[in-house]
C-alpha cells in the first residue's frame, strides 16, 4: 500500500524529483525554498540513482548548468525564489529559444528587490508573460497543496519533454513551507543513454554511428531563419494552448459571484466560501492550474452566469489582467490583494467582496 | 470533526515541533492535516507560531484569523492571539512570565504551570510535551496512543529510548488541568 507521509511542499518536490528519475539538480539556496537543496543533500541520490545534486556558485551558474544538462536530453531542474529567479531570466530565455526541456521552480517571496521572505504571488507577470527577452512562453503550473507540489514536478517534466520547452512550477512561501499529507509516486529509474538517444534525437550526446551533428543554440544571425524559428515556437505555443489548459472549478455551476485565484490564495478563497455559505452567499472558485496556458475560455463561460468576479492574489493585481481579457470587459472584475509578504485573512477577503460589490447581507 | 489550533510562544520552546507531533498524530488517525509555521528570523529568540488543522474533510485554508483553540506560551503571543479565539473556544496558557493574564469571559481559559513543572523534574526539554498533554486533556482531538505512534515514526531510532520520558511528560501535562 502507498504510504501517506507528512511533508513540507519544498520537501515533497525534492522527493518527487528523485523518484521521477531526475538526472540533475543545480541550485543556490534562498528562503523560502532552501529545503529543496537540503532534502536532496540528505537523500544523497548520487549514491542510489546517480542523480547529480550541485550547489552552484550563483543562480546564473545554476540556470546555465540546467541549460547544459537539458541540451544533452537530461532531466534537470533548478529551484529558487523571486530574486534568484530574476537572475535566471537570461538563461530561461536561452533555454526557450534553444527548444530544450527544463523545469524551474519558483517559490515566490515578497518583492520587489530583495524584499521579504514571506509568501507572495507578485512574480505572475514574470512567469507568464516571459520574464526574459523575446517572444517565448513557459508552461506555468501553480500548485496549491503539498500533493500538487509533488505531482506537478512530474507533470512539468512530462510537458517540458513533450513540447521541448521549459516549464515553471510557480509556488509561494506558503505552499513551500506548509506540511500536509502526501503520497509520493513509485520511483522510476533514470533513463539510460540509449533511451535518451531514442526519445531525444535532438540531444547533444555524442555522434554514435556517425549520425548527423546536433546543434543546440539560441543564436541565428540569418533573420529569415530566425523568423522561421520564431514561427515554429509560436506553433508549439498554439498546440500547448489547445491541449494543456488545466484548472479546478468549485461551486461554479450555482454561484452569484466568482473568485479567480491560484496557488495558496485559492486555498484561502475556499475558506472564504465556507464562511460566506453560512451567511447565505453563493460564491464559486475557478482555480487556474496552468497560469500559461490560461483557462480563458472556461472563465468566459462561467462569467456569463455570475454577477461579478473577484480576482484574489498576493499582488497589486497581475492575473486580473488575464481575467479581464478573458471576459472581454463585459463584466465587472474586481481585485483584492495584499503585498510584500502579507497573507490576507479569509475574513478580510470576504469583507472586500461584500464592499466592492455592495452586497446586501 | 474539524479543529483549528494555533500554538504560539518563543522560538526554541518547541512550538513548531509540538505542532508537528500533533499533526503526525492526526495522520496516524487518518485525518486530514495541515501544519503552517511562521518561518524565518522570528524563529531565533523571537516569537514563533504554528497553525495546525485536523479535519475529517479536505482542509481549505492553512492560515486562519480565528481559532477553536489557542495554546499560548508567552506574553507577546497572548496579546496577539487572545482576541482571535472563536467565542466558546479554548485558550490554554502557560503562566510563566505572564504579567497580564487573559480577560475574555466568552471563552474557556485554562492556566497551566508547565514551565514550573519542568523545573520540578529538571528537564526543560519536556516542556512542549507537557503542554501537549494539557491540550489533549482539554481537547482529546487525538489519542495518546496516536501521539506515541507519531513519536515512533518521526524520531530517529537512536532517540526511541526517549519515548517513555515523553509519555510521562504527556501524562504530567494532563495532570496540570484541574476540572
Amino acid at each position: 500500500m502507498e504510504e501517506v507521509r507528512l511533508m513540507k511542499g519544498n520537501e515533497a518536490l525534492a522527493h518527487a524529483a528523485i523518484r521521477y528519475g531526475a538526472d540533475g539538480y543545480f541550485g543556490y539556496p534562498i528562503t523560502p525554498q532552501s529545503e529543496v537543496l537540503e532534502v536532496l543533500e540528505e537523500q544523497r541520490p548520487w549514491e542510489t540513482t546517480g542523480m547529480v545534486v550541485l550547489q552552484a556558485e550563483s543562480e546564473l551558474a545554476a540556470i546555465n548548468m540546467v541549460y547544459g544538462g537539458a541540451s544533452c536530453g537530461k532531466v534537470v531542474f533548478t529551484s529558487s525564489s523571486s530574486p534568484g529567479i530574476s537572475l535566471m531570466q537570461e538563461g530561461i530565455s536561452y533555454i526557450a529559444a534553444s527548444e530544450v526541456p527544463a523545469l524551474i521552480v519558483n517559490v515566490m517571496r515578497g518583492g520587489p528587490g530583495l524584499g521579504t521572505i514571506h509568501p507572495s504571488q507578485a512574480d505572475y507577470f514574470q512567469a507568464v508573460k516571459g520574464g526574459g527577452h523575446g517572444d517565448y512562453h513557459l508552461i506555468v503550473l501553480a500548485p496549491s497543496s503539498v500533493q500538487e507540489m509533488c505531482d506537478f514536478m512530474w507533470l512539468g517534466w512530462d510537458l517540458a519533454f513533450k513540447y521541448r520547452t521549459p516549464a515553471m512550477l510557480l509556488a509561494d512561501g506558503l505552499v513551500g513551507q506548509m506540511m500536509e499529507k502526501v503520497i509520493l509516486p513509485e520511483p522510476r529509474p533514470r533513463r539510460t543513454e540509449e533511451q535518451i538517444r531514442e526519445q531525444c534525437p535532438w540531444a547533444i550526446n555524442g555522434r554514435k554511428n556517425m549520425r548527423k551533428r546536433n546543434v543546440v543554440t539560441s543564436l541565428e544571425l540569418d533573420d529569415e531563419l530566425m523568423e522561421q524559428n520564431n514561427l515554429r515556437f509560436q506553433r508549439t505555443y498554439k498546440e500547448i494552448e489547445k491541449n494543456e489548459v488545466r484548472y479546478e472549478a468549485i461551486n461554479t455551476d450555482d454561484c452569484d459571484y466568482l473568485f479567480v485565484a491560484f496557488g495558496s490564495m485559492a486555498r484561502i478563497c475556499l475558506k472564504v466560501m465556507e464562511i460566506a455559505k453560512e451567511q447565505g452567499l453563493k460564491i464559486g472558485l475557478l482555480r487556474p492550474i496552468t497560469l500559461w496556458p490560461f483557462p480563458s475560455k472556461q472563465i468566459k463561460e462561467i462569467s456569463q452566469n455570475v454577477k461579478g468576479i473577484m480576482v484574489v492574489e498576493l499582488s497589486a493585481g497581475q492575473m486580473i489582467e488575464d481575467v479581464k481579457l478573458a471576459v472581454e470587459c463585459k463584466l465587472d472584475v474586481k481585485h483584492y490583494g495584499r503585498l510584500g509578504g502579507i497573507v490576507p485573512t479569509p475574513e478580510e477577503v470576504l469583507e472586500s467582496l461584500i464592499a466592492q460589490f455592495s452586497i446586501n447581507r | 470533526m474539524k479543529e483549528e489550533i494555533v500554538i504560539a510562544g518563543f522560538g526554541g520552546q518547541g512550538v513548531l515541533s509540538m505542532g508537528k507531533i500533533l499533526a503526525y498524530s492526526g495522520l496516524m488517525e487518518d485525518k486530514e492535516v495541515t501544519w503552517m509555521p511562521s518561518y524565518g528570523p522570528e524563529q531565533r529568540g523571537g516569537t514563533a507560531n504554528v497553525t495546525v488543522i485536523l479535519s475529517d474533510d479536505r482542509i481549505s485554508s492553512p492560515v486562519l484569523n480565528s481559532y477553536d483553540t489557542a495554546v499560548i506560551l508567552n506574553q507577546q503571543s497572548l496579546d496577539k492571539f487572545e482576541s482571535k479565539v472563536k467565542p466558546g473556544g479554548v485558550l490554554i496558557y502557560d503562566n510563566y512570565g505572564i504579567h497580564t493574564p487573559p480577560t475574555r469571559t466568552d471563552i474557556h481559559i485554562y492556566k497551566i504551570e508547565a514551565m514550573e513543572a519542568t523545573f520540578d523534574i529538571k528537564n526543560a526539554k519536556a516542556f512542549n510535551m507537557i503542554v501537549l498533554g494539557a491540550l489533549l486533556k482539554v481537547k482529546p482531538i487525538v489519542s495518546i496512543e496516536s501521539v506515541i505512534k507519531a513519536l515512533k515514526k518521526t524520531l530517529p531510532e537512536r532517540h526511541h529510548h526517549l519515548i517513555p520520558m515523553n509519555e510521562q511528560a504527556l501524562q504530567m501535562g494532563m495532570g496540570l488541568i484541574k476540572e
